[in-house]
């Protein structure tokens, strides 16, 4: 037995079938295609599945589809306009802030969520948006170096 | 970043281009924009997973096995056994000709570590699978288990693994351990003001990638099998999995290259020949991934690892002797811990000259699971006892520790245990400019030092060396283990031929030369002073048994090549 579920996804309207109790990575990654979001532990303790829904930050493998139902779903996918880039991917190019890159679309998706809603951010404050992200190579300094310095560039864009 | 180009100024070419440099990486705008493909990103329909069952015990005879349940669970497709393998036991060393083929992809009758696979089922969902798994019933018939690596070379330990045949790896068909002999330490310590003993002992490490390893296999039309896989070593892992389906490599297509982290972890090919026996057995795509309980728990650890050193001195600070056993934990199976020990006596005696040094490195079996490679792994364990051991000197003596260090750092001329003479050497460079920088005082002495002035001379010689310590197989035939190897006076010539490394090792590795030993045990008994062994040209590698010439061990496992 599958349900349908709709929501959009980085503005654009998607629907896909699910089973009783898919979560929503799985219906992103291997219903709609966007393989985005990683499964890193699918237990909710790694954050490698972060996406935004409706602009929060959420772990999509403990998440059930459904629950995006009408919602508004975004990930690192969605992030640049057409060819040019979001300042926060910039930044974590220009500061070394991914190695192996598997942490890398939660880790910018929350902190996406963080300047969203914070634009200019603490140190302090960004340690705390990414708390919930592991990554195992880089180390988090170059992480937080890269994402104080999309805060900087997107307030100069202002 | 600073580059101190007065250091070694006439060595330098100083063009560098890419050195004190910012440089992009050239995969992370793949990997910000989330288009990086892993292995797991590649979608395929019709996928079939496995998951297996994995043992309860740390050592247990199998009695029986029911899978008759499980059969029924629907979406079950197929229930793989040991009697399905085509290769009944394996070891990923053996396709360059080294090592012993030791562990059986699932459980052979017995298993020898908890979490160790007994049964594969593939199914159509994970779902499916996991119900099957918790059907399956394992009848155990427990023994009693070892996990520690001096216990398991007791007499009275239970034997580990049967492919063996005893608790520890013989090497080179002959010796228990790698071993370093140069010098007479015995006599060095008699000659020595303080002696100082450590005894040092790390856990196992799990590399705990965010990226959890597996494969996706997809059976082609032309007979042919495409692997999606996280590993490491894509050409190791291809060779590795066609031994041990018994395949000509041609019949295997890996494609990799972008790895979620590994840090050693993800050479194993652990899960790629599972999943190919997978699909030639249904004839379908297959998918197996560890999930994170498996990575964590069932994966290669770097293994523990316990270091005894016995250093004799004097009071100014000269290490005269130092005596090291080294016993690595390798779990139930080889995997790379065969490997990881050559390293590890390669190592050893760090950075240092010392006129005298005895080692013993071990590869122990036990029922801890296997382990295998992880960043410098063999050197980082050693690395951590010898420097931790330098400390305790300085203390014992009461003296600055990087003073000891650069008294006692290599330089350039000067003979190293494994009769080779240093060149380009510059730890002293490295502590006098860290120790600048850190604002660390140093005497006029120690600043002044310099790795190009002192060495050499009688110190660039091969010293008298006694002949090599009896083998743990002099003891007499079915006799597995003994009490400890850490001091062992009882030393006598052996009457067996030594067998040296094979040389493609031998040049790669820097592994221990058996032969060397012997030579300056010849010149000792001659009387005649040591001298500096002539290089040899080394004859033709073997060809690995896989025909894959473009396996070399060295760019598989790191190690680096001048």
């Amino acid at each position: 037995m599958v349900t349908a579920v709709s929501f959009t996804l980085n503005g654009t309207a998607v629907a896909a079938v699910a089973e009783p109790a898919e979560t929503l990575l799985s219906v992103l990654r291997h219903r709609l295609g966007d393989t985005s979001p990683k499964a890193g532990c699918l237990q909710g303790t790694c954050g490698a599945c972060t996406v935004l829904l409706d602009g929060e930050p959420v772990l999509s493998c403990l998440l059930l589809a459904d629950a995006a139902e009408g919602r508004r779903v975004e990930t690192v996918r969605g992030l640049a306009d057409g060819p040019t880039l979001h300042p926060l991917q910039e930044a974590f190019m220009d500061r070394f802030a991914a190695q192996c890159g598997f942490c890398t679309p939660g880790m910018i998706m929350a902190a996406k969520a963080l300047l969203d809603r914070n634009p200019n951010p603490t140190r302090e404050e960004v340690i705390e948006a990414i708390s919930g992200n592991v990554c195992r190579c880089t180390g988090y300094l170059p992480i937080i170096e890269a994402i104080l310095e999309a805060a900087r560039r997107l307030a100069a864009r202002r | 970043m600073r580059i101190r180009k007065e250091l070694f100024a006439d060595e330098r070419d100083d063009d560098l281009a890419i050195v004190g440099k910012p440089v992009r990486r050239q995969d992370i705008e793949g990997h910000v924009t989330g288009r990086t493909t892993f292995f797991d990103d590649r979608l395929v329909p019709g996928l079939l997973h496995i998951r297996c069952v994995r043992s309860t015990h740390d050592h247990a005879r199998i009695r029986a096995i029911d899978t008759r349940e499980a059969e029924r669970v629907p979406g079950v497709r197929r229930i793989l056994r040991w009697a399905d393998l085509p290769k009944k036991a394996h070891n990923i060393l053996t396709i360059f000709n080294f090592g012993i083929d030791d562990e059986p992809a699932l459980a052979d009758g017995k298993v020898r570590y908890r979490g160790e696979p007994i049964v594969a089922i593939v199914a159509e969902s994970l779902r499916a699978a996991d119900e099957a798994v918790a059907k399956v019933r394992v009848d155990y018939d427990p023994l009693p288990a070892v996990f520690d690596v001096e216990e398991a070379l007791k007499p009275d330990a239970p034997l580990v693994n049967e492919y063996i045949g005893r608790n520890w790896f013989r090497y080179w068909g002959d010796y228990d351990c790698q071993q370093i002999r140069f010098g007479d330490v015995e006599a060095a310590f008699r000659q020595a003001d303080v002696i100082v003993e450590g005894r040092y002992q790390m856990s196992p490490i799990e590399h705990a990638p965010l990226e959890t390893q597996g494969c996706i296999v997809v059976p082609g039309e032309d007979g042919r099998f495409t692997v999606y896989t996280c590993t490491q070593g894509l050409h190791f892992s291809l060779d590795n999995t066609a031994a041990q389906l018994r395949l000509d490599t041609n019949r295997l297509h890996f494609i990799g290259g972008t790895v979620g982290g590994g840090f050693g972890g993800k050479v194993d090919t652990v899960v790629e020949p599972l999943a190919v026996l997978a699909a030639m057995l249904t004839g379908r795509p297959v998918r197996y991934v560890f999930t994170r309980a498996e990575e964590m728990q069932v994966s290669s650890p770097r293994g523990a690892e316990r270091v005894y050193i016995t250093d004799g001195v004097t009071r100014d600070g000269r290490i005269l002797a130092r005596k090291i056993v080294h016993y690595h934990d390798a779990g139930a199976y080889s995997r790379l811990s065969t490997y990881g020990t050559i390293k590890s006596a390669a190592h050893h005696p760090g950075p240092y000259w010392i006129p005298n040094v005895w080692v013993d490195s071990f590869c122990v079996f036990t029922n801890r699971t296997p382990s295998s490679a992880m960043r410098g792994f063999g050197v980082t364990g050693g690395d951590f006892a010898l420097e931790s051991q330098m400390d305790a000197v300085a203390r014992a003596i009461g003296m600055d520790p990087l003073e000891l260090r650069i008294k006692n750092a290599y330089r350039d001329g000067d003979m190293k245990a494994h009769r080779k003479l240093t060149e380009g050497a510059a730890l002293i460079e490295c502590i006098q400019v860290a120790a600048e920088l850190a604002r660390w005082p140093l005497s006029e002495e120690a600043r002044s030092a310099s790795s190009r002035i002192g060495g050499g001379g009688d110190r660039g010689r091969v010293p008298p060396t006694p002949p090599a310590r009896t083998r743990l197989s002099d003891r007499g035939e079915g006799e597995r283990g003994r009490e400890t190897s850490r001091i062992d006076a009882a030393e006598r010539p052996s009457a067996r031929a030594t067998t040296p490394p094979p040389s493609w090792l031998r040049s790669e590795a820097r592994a221990v030369e058996a032969r060397a030993v012997e030579d300056g045990a010849r010149r000792a008994a001659e009387g005649g002073e040591g001298r500096r062994r002539e290089e040899q040209e080394p004859p033709e590698p073997p060809r690995p048994a896989s025909g894959h010439g473009a396996l070399r061990f060295s760019s598989v496992f790191g190690s680096r090549r001048r």
